[in-house]
C-alpha cells in the first residue's frame, strides 16, 4: 500500500504532472479514434472513482478531497475527464462520416420539432434533477464555517477560493502584476478575440475536430492544462509555504524545499562573463529585456514570414498578429516553468527597485 | 318500439372537475387557450406565456438534444434562478457588519433547524462556477462562438468574468478565517497592477510633482476593499456588489444573451 502511495505521490510533483498532463492531452489528441471509445470514456470514469475511493481511506488525501469547498473540484474532475471525452468522441463520429461522404449527425437532425412538448419537458427533467442533486449535496454536506476572521493570524496555506488557484499556482512563476493582473487580463482579451481571429468558416453549429484541429488544440491546452489542471495542482497538491505535498502525503509545516533560484543576469554576467553585476539596472537587466522584447516583438514577425507563414495569409496581419501575441503570452507560462525546472531560472529580467520582474 | 335514449357514459369525476377548473372565467383569464396538445395551441404557449416566450417554438432537432448542448447554459440559469431565491432568504438573516457578519451565520446554522439554504447557496455558487465552464467549453466545441455569434460568445465571455467576481464577492461574506484570507490572498494581486497598485511597476511614475498619487492607502487595491487590508469596508463593499449591483448586471446581461440566441438563428447547427 505505502508503495503505491509513494509511488503515486511521486507522479504528482508538479514537473511531472504537468508534463504528464501534457502528454495525455497530446496522446487524446493524436491517438483520439481510440480515445473516442466507450471503453476508454467509461473505463477513465470508473479509474477515477476508484482512485478517489481508495484516496478516502488515506488519512492525508481523504482530509484533502472531503475538505467542504474542495468537494466541488473532486465533481470538475470527473465532469472534464468526461465532457473531454465525449466532445472528442461527437467529432471523431462526426469526422468519421464526413469522410465517408456522409453529413454531420447534426445536419441529418435539421428537421424542426415543437418547444412543447420536446424542449419545455427536456428542461423541466433537467431542472428536476438538478434540484434534486443540489438538495441532496446539501443535506449531505455542511457549509463550512471556521474560526472568526483575524487580521493577525494567517493561515498557513492561505489559498484563494479555488476557481482563482490556477492563477495563484502562476503565481509561483511569475510575479504578481504577471500573474494576478496582466496574464489573466489577456485572458479575458484572448477569449474575447477567438471570434474574430478564427476565420475557419468550417466547423461551424456541429462537432468535428479534423476541420478545426489548430483551434481545439490551443483551446484544450489552455483550458484543460494551463487553466484547470493548475487549479487541481493548487487545490490538491499544494500545502504549506505553497510546498509541493503528494496527496497521500501528510502536510508538514516544516517541510523544507530547496529553493536555488537564479536570474537571468546572474547568468550572464558573474557566471557568462566572470564580472560582477553593473550597477544601472538597465545595463545590468539589458539582456533579460532584449529577450523580452525579442520574444515579444521580433518572435510574431520571424513566425509570419517562417513556421506559421501559411497562418499569415490566410489571416491577413492584424488577426495574424494579434493571434500569435496572444497565443505566445500563453505559452509563455510554460516556457517560465521550463526556465525553472531546468535551470533554477527565477526572473529574466529582475528588476526590483521598480516592481519589475519578469 | 317507443324512441330510446342512449345514455352517454359520464366522465369520472377528475375529468369533470378538470373541465369545470379550465372553464372557470378565472382560469380562462389565466391561460388564454386550452392545452399545447395541437399545434395551434403549440404555437399559442410559446407565444402567449410570458416565461415560455424566450424560446421560439420549434427548434431544429439537434438543439433539443442533451448530447449537443449538455444543457450546461440552461443549468446555469436555472442555478442562477435558485441562487438568486436562496440569497433572497438568506438577506433576511445577515448583517455585514463586523460585529455580525460571523455571529449570523453560525447563528444560521444553530438556530434554523433543518436549514439548507446557505447550503444550497454555497454549493449552487460553486456549481454554477463549473456550468458556466461547461456551457463555454461546449460552445467551443460546437464552434457556435463562429459568425454570427460572435458577439453572444463575448457576452458569454463577460458573464464567465461576472459570475467568477459574484462567486469571489460572496466568498467574504461569512467572515471567518476562510473567508478574509482567500479574499486577502485574492486582493493582494490589485496591489501589483502596473501604474495604479503601490507595489505594481511603474506607480513611482504616478505622481504630480512631488505628490505621490499611488501609495498604499491609494491605489488599485484600495479601491477595492475600501481600506488597506480586508476590513469592515471591503464587507460593504462587496456585500453590495454581491447582493446588488453584480446580479443586477449579470441578470441583464442574460436578458441579452438569450435575446441574441434567438436573433442569431436559434441554437447553432451545420449551415
Ligand atoms: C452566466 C452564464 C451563462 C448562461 C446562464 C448562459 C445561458 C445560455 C443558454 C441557455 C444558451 C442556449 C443554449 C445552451 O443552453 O447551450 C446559451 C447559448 C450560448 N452561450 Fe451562453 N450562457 C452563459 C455563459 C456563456 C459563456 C461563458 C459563453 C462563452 C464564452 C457563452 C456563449 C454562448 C453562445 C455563443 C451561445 C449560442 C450557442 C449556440 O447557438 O449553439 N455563454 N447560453
Amino acid at each position: 500500500m505505502d508503495a503505491i502511495k509513494g509511488f503515486i505521490d511521486l507522479f504528482a510533483d508538479p514537473r511531472l504532472f504537468f508534463t504528464i498532463s501534457v502528454v495525455a492531452l497530446v496522446l487524446i489528441v493524436w491517438k483520439r479514434e481510440a480515445w473516442a471509445s466507450n471503453s476508454w470514456g467509461w473505463g477513465m470514469m470508473v479509474f477515477l472513482a476508484i482512485f478517489f475511493a481508495f484516496g478516502l481511506t488515506d488519512e492525508n488525501f481523504n482530509k484533502i478531497i472531503t475538505k467542504p469547498d474542495n468537494v466541488p473540484i473532486v465533481a470538475l474532475i470527473f465532469l472534464l475527464v468526461f465532457f473531454t471525452w465525449y466532445s472528442v468522441r461527437e467529432g471523431v463520429r462526426n469526422d468519421q462520416r464526413i469522410a465517408a461522404g456522409k453529413e454531420p449527425i447534426e445536419k441529418e437532425e435539421e428537421d424542426r420539432v415543437w418547444t412543447w412538448p420536446d424542449l419545455v419537458y427536456t428542461e423541466l427533467i433537467a431542472m428536476v434533477v438538478c434540484m434534486v442533486i443540489l438538495i441532496v449535496w446539501s443535506i449531505g454536506l455542511e457549509a463550512p464555517i471556521e474560526q472568526p476572521a483575524n487580521n493577525a493570524n494567517t493561515p498557513n496555506p492561505s489559498k484563494a477560493p479555488w476557481y482563482f488557484l490556477g492563477l495563484q499556482e502562476m503565481l509561483v512563476y511569475y510575479d504578481p502584476w504577471l500573474a494576478g493582473v496582466v496574464l489573466p487580463s489577456l485572458i479575458i482579451v484572448g477569449l474575447m478575440a477567438i471570434p474574430y481571429v478564427d476565420k475557419n468558416p468550417k466547423g461551424n453549429g456541429y462537432y468535428t475536430f479534423v476541420e478545426r484541429k489548430a483551434e481545439i488544440v490551443i483551446f484544450l491546452f489552455g483550458f484543460i492544462i494551463l487553466w484547470n489542471s493548475l487549479i487541481v495542482l493548487g487545490t490538491f497538491l499544494r500545502g504549506p509555504n505553497w510546498n509541493f505535498f503528494g496527496p497521500f502525503e501528510y502536510w508538514d509545516v516544516h517541510k523544507l524545499e530547496a529553493l536555488t533560484s537564479v536570474q537571468l543576469s546572474d547568468y550572464i554576467w558573474v557566471r557568462g562573463l566572470g564580472m560582477a553585476l553593473p550597477e544601472n539596472p538597465l545595463v545590468r537587466e539589458s539582456f533579460g529585456i532584449l529577450l523580452t522584447l525579442v520574444y515579444v516583438f521580433v518572435l510574431p514577425v520571424a513566425l509570419a514570414k517562417k513556421g506559421l507563414s501559411r497562418y499569415y495569409e490566410k489571416l491577413g496581419p492584424t488577426r495574424f498578429y494579434v493571434t500569435v501575441t496572444l497565443f505566445l503570452a500563453m505559452l509563455s507560462l510554460p516556457v517560465k516553468m521550463l526556465l525553472r525546472w531546468l535551470f533554477n531560472l527565477k526572473y529574466v529580467v529582475s528588476i526590483p527597485e521598480y516592481f519589475f520582474n519578469i | 318500439m317507443a324512441d330510446t335514449k342512449t345514455i352517454e357514459p359520464k366522465a369520472p369525476a377528475l375529468v369533470r372537475a378538470w373541465d369545470w377548473i379550465t372553464e372557470t372565467q378565472i382560469w380562462t383569464s389565466i391561460f388564454r387557450h386550452t392545452a399545447p396538445i395541437n399545434d395551434r395551441n403549440r404555437v399559442l404557449v410559446m407565444l402567449s406565456n410570458v416565461f415560455l416566450h424566450m424560446h421560439p417554438v420549434r427548434l431544429r432537432k439537434s438543439g433539443v438534444r442533451l448530447r449537443y448542448t449538455w444543457c450546461m447554459g440552461g443549468i446555469s440559469f436555472f442555478l442562477f434562478l435558485v441562487l438568486t431565491f436562496t440569497g433572497l432568504l438568506l438577506m433576511f438573516y445577515y448583517r455585514p457588519t463586523l460585529e455580525y457578519a460571523y455571529s449570523d451565520i453560525v447563528g444560521l446554522r444553530e438556530h434554523v433547524p433543518l436549514g439548507i439554504m446557505r447550503e444550497m447557496h454555497r454549493w449552487g455558487a460553486h456549481a454554477m462556477v463549473i456550468t458556466v465552464w461547461l456551457h463555454m467549453f461546449r460552445v467551443f466545441m460546437t464552434g457556435s462562438y463562429k459568425p454570427p455569434r460572435e458577439f453572444n460568445w463575448n457576452v458569454g465571455v463577460i458573464m464567465l468574468v461576472l459570475t467568477l467576481l459574484l462567486s469571489f464577492t460572496g466568498y467574504l461574506l461569512p467572515w471567518d478565517q476562510l473567508a478574509i484570507w482567500a479574499i486577502t490572498v485574492g486582493s493582494n494581486m490589485a496591489r501589483a497592477t502596473p501604474f495604479l497598485g503601490h507595489e505594481g511597476p511603474g506607480f513611482q511614475l504616478m505622481r504630480l510633482g512631488d505628490v505621490q498619487l499611488v501609495h498604499a492607502a491609494d491605489d488599485a487595491r484600495f479601491a477595492l476593499l475600501g481600506g488597506t487590508l480586508v476590513g469592515e469596508g471591503a464587507l460593504l463593499r462587496f456585500y453590495v456588489l454581491h447582493c446588488v449591483a453584480l446580479p443586477l448586471v449579470i441578470g441583464f446581461l442574460m436578458a441579452v444573451h438569450f435575446w441574441r440566441v434567438r436573433k442569431d438563428g436559434g441554437i447553432s447547427g451545420p449551415l
